[in-house]
């Protein structure tokens, strides 16, 4: 077996962001479900809060290629 | 078929690697390498560039009352950041900066599709310089903004010691907001945008010479089916690429929106 040990941290690394995302996304489907007309206000404010929980993985992958 | 897999685990597969990114140069001008990365900034500035130029010439020169077809699309592209960006972010302030907020969504949206656009296909966004230099852009627009507003010391008072707060907090907030502010906005803005385009260009490398290995070279019914599903997976994960790619000139453009709101408003 070859291969470089990073990038099984770097999938242990992955875990904590997807299921961040996860509920992110979990909560906007359930507020748009209970409040459908609150769509565009809350499209935003998942985006944003996908863009914040998606770094960390963001930063994982880069330090994996990096060190 | 044993000792196919045996064979496979000594011959040459070799996995996409960051090296992917640096192609040869075409030509060399004083000194200056220009390869496919520059080519596609260029292109893109020129695209984005002339596009509006064109789609805006009517208005300028005094009638535009009555769209036309390249308006209609130009107007409707600018009105899409005017609204569900400029304003509903920063509120009437921010129309001053919906021309730099466009700007960036589409100049940051062609570079990423070119990813995926052929002959091209190597998004110019997955070079670091590119994003690091929007992202110092964005940088010392909310700073020089909120710096303009409060004044230097106001800012910096205003932005570690929010008020409302009981003071032992101020100890760890502090110190967090002063580097989030100087220093973590601006790297994860630039890192998000590199490494989405640099991972997701390697996903597609991956499925497209997995795919080409595969089939060519390691045959036989489990090469030429695995092959085919790869090859196959390697155009649905291209329409996904367009997706993220759009995605991310997004939220490139929401967050320069955000922190330029931010720097703008009183209180946080």
């Amino acid at each position: 077996m070859e291969g470089n040990l990073n990038m099984i941290g770097y999938g242990l690394a992955a875990i904590g962001p997807g299921i961040g995302i996860g509920l992110i996304f979990a909560a906007y489907i359930s507020g748009v479900a209970r409040q459908p007309e609150a769509r565009g206000v809350l499209q935003s404010i998942a985006i944003l809060g996908f863009a914040l929980a998606e770094a960390l993985a963001i930063i994982g992958i880069g330090l994996a290629f990096v060190l | 078929m044993s000792d196919r897999t045996i064979a496979a685990e000594g011959t040459g597969f070799t996995p996409p690697g960051p090296s992917d990114f640096e192609p040869p140069p075409f030509f060399t001008v004083a000194g200056l390498d220009v390869d496919k990365p520059i080519v596609v900034v260029l292109l893109s500035a020129l695209i984005v560039g002339a596009f509006f130029y064109a789609a805006s010439r009517r208005i300028a020169a005094g009638n535009g009352m009555v769209p036309g077809k390249l308006q209609y699309a130009g107007e409707s592209a600018y009105g899409f950041v005017r609204n569900s960006i400029g304003l509903d972010t920063i509120g009437k302030e921010g129309l001053r900066f919906v021309p730099f907020l466009a700007t960036l969504f589409f100049f940051i949206a062609i570079n990423n599709l070119f990813g995926i656009i052929p002959p091209f296909q190597l998004p110019g966004t997955s070079k670091i310089a590119i994003p690091l230099g929007l992202a110092v852009i964005v940088w010392a627009i909310y700073n020089y903004l909120g710096i303009k507003r409060a004044g230097f010391f106001g800012y910096f008072k205003n932005m570690m010691f929010p008020p409302g707060i009981p003071w032992p907090v101020y100890i760890l907030l502090a110190p967090i907001e002063l580097l989030s502010n100087f220093l973590v906005r601006p790297v994860t803005l630039c890192l998000r945008l590199t490494l989405n385009m640099f991972a997701g260009h390697l996903v597609l490398v991956l499925f497209v010479l997995g795919g080409e290995y595969l089939l060519l070279e390691y045959g036989g019914i489990v090469g030429i089916l695995s092959g085919t599903v790869s090859i196959l997976g390697s155009i649905v994960m291209t329409f996904f690429e367009a997706f993220i790619q759009l995605l991310q000139a997004y939220v490139f453009t929401l967050l320069a929106a955000l922190y330029i709101g931010g720097a703008l408003v009183d209180e946080h």
